[in-house]
């Protein structure tokens, strides 16, 4: 019986359509509350908008090529990159991964036939569209130029779509929001019979701990935002001096949320990569526990250093030591996880498919990027570097460089679970390649222009740069190429017909127990977790399937 | 190796309002639970950023709003904080009456919540169109006169913001209410089946408590 059980993976999709084409039609996509097509439908609108603010980011760096005017007006160039910044961290490093993959993954990887709460999935996507038409339609309003953080009291007097650019970050808040509420309850509740807490595959730890700060710090960006717009239509004076309002105020506020944001972007990365390395590694991860906690601690601790970002804002000396010292604490946890990376993959028999290969690339480009942190996290050295291009490649390497790495190996990951189809392997190893290098080409030279004294957001710069952005530029074009040789051969594999056995990995989470792709109730019946999702022992007990009870 | 464990889930098959991603009623009750909660945590935070502002602004401009909360009308406020309180009181009694099978009861309950949710935006209606009239308005709009101490403006930028935000939940709690009275009516709660009201009474508990905070904080300084 068990073998039946075990093996059933295509053998139904004869008489049980696939969650892709059943039900057909443009109209079922739209008012589906499945998880999954929820999920890819939130991965295509991701795609859409880093097409877009990657564009903005191209042109940002073409602008850069020379010390003067190179392609764009001055009032342009802080158009291109307050919009590049804009929709690259609400519009897509914010819902990348728990938005499009977490959607997809976490009911599969739970056992469960879906969130907890469709429709309010389904209304997260609407509200998420309609954040983005707003976002977007500030363009035709003269765009904006305050930066991605809008910082008062410049955003409470400057023109252009301000307003409307706030209330679009406000809007896309209830999106993130919902999706927070939607994955702890689901992670509480609806868990297959079997699974406790402790084995829960660590892609569920991330996404816990990220819904965690969701609910726990967006509300605040929330209020903030609503009191800006406040502050521009009604002039209510909390922000603006000279009616007794309080400039910093708003960067406390700000920061106090945007501060565990960051979290919101790499702890998703984590659980992408928690996933990835043990299956291409065929080994238990090393450390279950340590991961876990360390994600729960980052989640919590994020909110204690906020006015790292505000230490040449005015604030007094012992402040900022005690928030420098806190600060500190952060690296930890994450540390601790690399190492737990690290170990598992040693010995592991590694086989360097995509996903590994975006997940190594991770590793190195994420501990660029933590360690760097520490340089701004010193109280004395954040005075040299703060508002250089140093900040801009630190956050880079966290935010674009371990996010998007994170989110490009989860797709490669669940690709053919999701379509059924596999890409070529080949051309995906040669895009990873040169993602990485690209990646590096475009960020490393900024590190070296911040330590020199290039600031950041600057139109025009000393000739004495020049070199090192002229590198960057460059990096930015070979970045840029990797990630069109991706998009095109994923697009490619779609042509193919559906034919990927449903375990094409050898991975031991649930969701390699079902068809690729799924079907619409993600499994036959309801699955019965009989063994943890690392266990490459020589003979598992494999996962026992109820009979059908729906 | 492993065996198919079979669950016949008891009360599956038996509630149509048995979502189909549930294995039972308990397990559908426990999640909106939950998730209400979750919810009422980001409502408390959102409000308690404004708590934040308006302890600053309040902190730096103390005469400016210790004047400017003179303009407030205590007695209104006092019987709205009642109204409030006992219309979660007769939620309470809606879901306690879909327990114990009172159909009646239910309705009856619901529609008085009803009737105070509509009392309170009525007082806070006259309140506002009072202070309109005086001219007692957040930021530039503000235009009353006769003012000794200068900044009070602050005092109802906030106050517009708090209880505005405030009345747009028992708008919308009245939305939900009225949408409840429905299904009421058309007998879908029983003791088997009560969790949209309960999840709608901690939603409305959490706006009466917010008003708590607001009411002391606005009408009652000294
Ligand atoms: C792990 C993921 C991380 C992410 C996603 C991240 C993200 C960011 C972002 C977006 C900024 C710039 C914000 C802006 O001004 O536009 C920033 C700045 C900063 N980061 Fe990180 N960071 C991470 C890790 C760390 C770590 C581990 C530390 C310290 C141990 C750190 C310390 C800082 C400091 C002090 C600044 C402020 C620099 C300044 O403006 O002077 N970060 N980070
Ligand atoms: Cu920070």
């Amino acid at each position: 019986m068990a073998d039946t059980l075990t093996t059933h993976g295509n053998g139904h999709a004869a008489h049980h359509g696939d969650y892709l084409d059943d039900p057909k039609g443009l109209a079922s996509w739209l008012t589906t509350v499945d998880h999954k097509r929820i999920g890819l439908m939130y991965m295509w609108s991701v795609f859409f908008f880093f097409l877009v603010g990657g564009i903005f980011a191209l042109l940002v760096r073409i602008e850069l090529l020379t010390p003067k005017q190179t392609i764009m007006t001055a009032e342009m160039y802080n158009r291109v990159f307050t919009l590049h910044g804009a929709i690259m961290v609400f519009l897509v490093i914010i819902p990348a991964i728990p938005a499009a993959l977490g959607n997809f993954a976490l009911p599969l990887l739970l056992g469960a036939k879906d969130v907890a709460f469709p429709k309010l999935n389904l209304a997260s996507l609407y509200v998420y569209w309609t954040g983005a038409l707003m976002a977007v339609t500030t363009l035709a309003l003269g765009g904006v130029d305050t930066g991605w953080t809008f910082y008062t009291p410049y955003s409470s007097t400057t023109g252009g779509g301000v307003t409307l650019m706030v209330l679009a970050a406000f809007v896309l808040g209830f999106s993130s929001i919902f999706t927070g509420v939607n994955f702890i309850a689901t992670i509480h509740k609806l868990r297959a019979p079997g699974m406790g807490w402790f084995e829960m595959p660590l892609f569920c730890w991330g996404m816990y701990s990220t819904a965690l700060i969701q609910i726990l710090a967006t509300p605040v960006l929330a209020i903030t935002l609503l009191l800006l717009c406040m502050e521009r239509v009604l002039s209510i004076g909390i922000f603006d001096p000279q009616l007794g309002g309080d400039p910093v105020l708003f960067q406390h506020f700000f920061w106090f949320y945007s501060h565990p944001a960051v979290y919101i972007m790499i702890l998703p990365a984590f659980a992408v990569i928690s996933e990835v390395i043990p299956t291409f590694s065929k080994k238990t991860i090393f450390g279950y526990k340590a991961i876990a906690f360390s994600s729960v601690a980052i989640a919590l601790l994020g909110f204690l250093v906020w006015a790292h970002h505000m230490f040449t804002a005015g604030m007094s000396l012992f402040a900022g030591a005690i928030f420098s010292f806190i600060t500190f604490f952060i690296a930890i946890p994450s540390a601790i996880k690399v190492f737990n990376w690290i170990a598992t993959m040693w010995r592991g028999s590694i086989s360097l498919e995509a996903p590994m290969l975006h997940a190594i690339s991770f590793l190195l480009i994420f501990t660029i990027g933590g360690l760097t942190g520490l340089f701004l996290a010193a109280l004395s050295t954040d005075v040299h570097l703060h508002d250089t291009y140093f900040v801009v490649s630190h956050f880079h390497y966290v935010m674009a460089g371990s996010n998007l790495i994170a989110f490009l190996a989860g797709i490669h990951y669940w690709w053919p679970k999701m379509f059924g189809r596999m890409y070529n392997k080949r051309l995906a190893a040669i895009g990873a390649a040169l993602v990485f290098l690209g990646f590096n080409a475009t960020f490393l030279p900024q590190f070296v222009l911040g330590s020199r004294g290039m600031p950041r957001r600057y139109y025009n710069y000393l000739p004495e740069f020049q070199s090192l952005h002229v590198a960057s530029t460059i990096g930015s074009w070979i970045l840029a190429s990797g990630l069109f040789l991706i998009g095109a051969y994923l697009l490619a594999s779609l042509r193919q017909p559906k034919s990927m056995v449903a375990n094409p990995w050898g991975g031991r989470t649930l969701e390699w127990e079902t068809d690729s792709p799924p079907t619409t109730h993600n499994f036959e019946g309801q699955p019965v977790l009989q063994h943890g999702p690392y266990d490459y022992r020589a003979n598992p007990a494999p996962v026992g399937v109820e009979e059908h009870i729906h | 190796m492993s065996t198919a464990t079979h669950t016949t889930s008891a009360d599956h098959g038996h509630s149509p309002f048995l979502q189909h991603h549930f294995r039972d009623m308990d397990q559908q009750f426990n999640t909106a639970k939950i998730g209400m909660w979750l919810f009422l945590v980001t409502e408390i935070l959102m409000f308690g950023g404004l708590f934040i502002g308006y302890g600053i602004m309040h902190a730096s401009h103390p005469q400016a709003f210790l004047a400017a909360h003179h303009h407030l009308d205590r007695t209104m406020g006092a019987i709205n904080t009642i109204v409030l309180l006992f219309s979660s009181f007769t939620m309470v009694m809606a879901i306690w009456a879909a327990q114990t099978s009172r159909k009646g009861l239910v309705i009856l309950f619901l529609v008085i919540t009803l009737l105070c949710a509509a009392t309170f935006m009525g007082v806070k209606y006259s309140e506002y169109s009072h202070k309109f009239h005086e001219g007692l308005l957040p930021g530039k709009y503000y235009t009353h006169e006769g003012d000794t101490v200068p900044g009070q403006f602050l005092f109802f930028s906030f106050y517009f913001m708090m209880t505005g935000l405030h009345g747009i939940h028992v708008l919308l709690g009245m939305v939900v209410i009225s949408w409840l009275i429905f299904r009421a009516v058309r007998g879908d709660f029983g003791p088997d089946y009560y969790g949209p009201l309960d999840v709608t009474g901690l939603y409305w508990h959490l706006v009466d408590l917010i008003w708590i905070y607001l009411f002391p904080l606005m009408y009652l300084i000294s």
